[in-house]
């Protein structure tokens, strides 16, 4: 299909974007000049943004109450220059009247924003994060960018944007025991690639997801980044409107694909039988069934981040882990992805039954996933993570090895001390 | 030249994020890759990237470490898109040349056209070309990105 086509269905991508351009239609690659809903900013992106609005003329954001900036990044900070970020931007935040401010103690935005019901179907969210992609799980187009691209945001409001061509992935099957979203994304990475979607949005659809908690559906759309995708996408059903509800005024304008929409493909991942999978260093495309990676030693293993650093995470964790204690040259750590979810999982004893079993438990925040403040891997160490980069160099020393999986079987290995199936350690 | 996948983490590793002066970015151009980088280059030198160029994070230091290392331009078999974004956005040409790796080699000079949309390697006399930008995009270029382009463009943005 040629760009500009418009004699076909459209897709929810093609549909939102015609919808925040002014259009009546959009088609993919159209390049289109779209109102923003939703602008997030963490705090490693944001002086930079703040100083190409301003390289640009104008000396206040575009609207104050749609602008979200949030320290997450290195939170508390743990330089002084970060704190000197963190306190420039406290002052901005101040000089500009902005009502939605989230503070060092918050949490991970793309955990925070949903759960404090900034994201709507329908949104066009636009962060200075690569996986603001996350936002997506509520039907939301959500995509990252730099912060020259979120400096025009805060002077005008609009982001220019090509409309990009849609990849549907049907996933079908019941999840077997133990298997979870993780696992689905990881398979779905593998089988697509690195860079299989770039420039492309993907849309989940199917039984599968029908089933699925909006925990499990935020690790799908949160690693679409990874497949190289623009957007990920599930849409909004009463599972969304249950959890938005009590989160925001609870109006919605959902958008749905039409059913003659136009593909570039569609990619068929079945999970009755998925087995946990491992992306293995240093690419996140190089993905693997547990079965051929077990009894790999690693000397680290990490439960958290935007990916999966939600409740339902740290309960299957608990679940593997109660009663049990962690291998003792194995280390531990798991940090909330928010402040809500660590006060959920308070309430649910959760962080005793992980605590007791030997982990580290951290404050909120995105550090360990980047190698920024904590859990920094050394020189020929192994790291298992529940991240979604397993890039040389991310999580500390180059000469290091990253191999991303699920809470389930980051939890079973650091119980063995190497790459374990969380199934054979009940 | 470089291979297939180079990340934002190699361009630029995330413990140097806090930095906001471009000049500093530049000190560590590629230091996951070589950290020799930034004394090797001359202003103008073109970096050549297999598929997925800049895949990765948001992080617009990699673009600008670059830039500000003195490169001219990156064309790449193919570009991942946060990077692309960030690219054009900072005036720095990230064009798109299907076969560039196998056409030159380190230490070649090429000659480009960017709104023509070739790529012409003048010891091989090879030639490659590639679709050109779109017109938005040349118009940012020519700004020098898209904060110039902005300041002279508010109004009908």
């Amino acid at each position: 299909m040629s760009p500009g086509d418009n004699r076909m269905g459209k897709t929810i991508s093609e549909k939102i974007l015609a919808r925040a351009s002014g259009l009546g239609e959009a088609s993919s690659g159209e390049i289109v000049k779209a109102r923003v809903d939703v602008a997030m900013m963490p705090d490693l992106t944001t002086i930079l943004a703040v100083k190409a609005m301003k390289a640009m003329g104008r000396e206040k954001v575009w609207d104050n109450a749609k602008v979200v900036p949030i320290l997450d990044h290195v939170a508390p900070a743990s330089t002084l220059m970060a704190a000197t970020i963190h306190r420039d931007i406290r002052a901005f935040v101040k000089e500009q009247g902005i009502t939605n401010f989230y503070d060092v103690e918050s949490g991970v935005c793309h955990q925070v924003l949903p759960e404090k019901g900034h994201v709507k179907p329908g949104y066009l969210v636009i962060g200075a994060d690569s996986h603001t992609c996350t936002h997506g799980a509520f039907g939301a187009f959500a995509t990252g960018v730099g912060s020259t691209d979120m400096g025009a945001i805060l002077a005008t409001g609009k982001i220019w944007l090509r409309v990009p061509e849609t990849i549907k992935v049907q996933i079908e099957g019941k999840l077997p025991e133990l298997v979870t979203p993780k696992d689905v994304i990881l398979k779905t990475a593998g089988l697509i690639g690195a860079d299989g979607a770039t420039y492309n949005a993907l849309e989940f659809h199917g039984g599968t997801i029908s089933d699925m908690s909006v925990s499990g559906r935020m690790t799908l759309c949160n690693m679409t980044i990874e497949l190289g995708g623009k957007a990920g996408i599930v849409e909004p059903d009463e599972t969304t409107y249950t959890y938005l509800r009590e989160r925001t005024d609870g109006v919605f304008d959902p958008v749905f694909a039409d059913e003659d929409a136009s593909y570039r493909m569609v990619q068929d991942v079945p999970v009755d039988d998925l087995e946990p999978q491992i992306a293995c260093p240093h690419k996140v495309d190089n993905v693997k069934p547990i079965s051929e990676v077990a009894g790999t030693v690693i000397n680290q293993s990490f439960i958290g981040s935007c990916t999966n650093g939600r409740l339902e995470d740290l309960q299957v964790a608990a679940s593997i882990l109660k009663g049990k204690k962690i291998n003792p040259d194995t280390r531990l750590l798991v940090v909330p992805a928010s402040q809500g979810v660590y006060l959920d999982a308070l309430e649910a004893g959760v962080i005793q039954t992980l605590v007791e079993a030997g982990a580290m438990f951290s404050n909120p925040s995105c550090g360990a996933c980047f190698g920024g403040h904590i859990g920094l891997l050394a020189p020929g160490e192994v790291g298992l993570t529940t991240s979604n980069r397993n890039f040389q160099g991310r999580q500390g020393s180059p000469e290091a090895f990253v191999y991303l999986s699920s809470p389930a079987v980051a939890a079973a290995s650091a119980v063995t001390g190497v790459i374990t199936d969380p199934r054979d350690l009940r | 030249m470089f291979g297939d996948d180079v990340n934002t983490d190699l361009i630029i590793p995330g413990k140097y994020l806090e930095l906001v002066d471009p000049e500093e970015m530049a000190e560590h151009a590629m230091e996951g890759i070589d950290p020799d980088f930034p004394k090797k280059i001359q202003k103008g030198d073109i970096v050549v990237g297999g598929n997925n160029f800049g895949c990765g994070s948001s992080r617009e230091h990699a673009p600008l470490a670059l830039k500000y290392a003195g490169i001219g331009a990156v064309i790449a078999e193919s570009f991942a898109r946060i990077y692309y974004r960030n690219s054009i956005n900072i005036g720095l040409p990230a064009l798109e040349c299907p076969g560039v790796t196998d056409a030159v080699e380190d230490g070649d000079t090429v000659e480009v056209d960017v709104t023509g949309g070739t790529v012409k390697n003048t010891r091989t006399g090879a030639e490659l070309s590639f679709t050109p930008l779109p017109d938005f995009m040349v118009e940012v270029l020519n700004d020098g990105g898209l904060v110039p382009y902005l300041k002279k463009n508010m109004e009908t943005w």
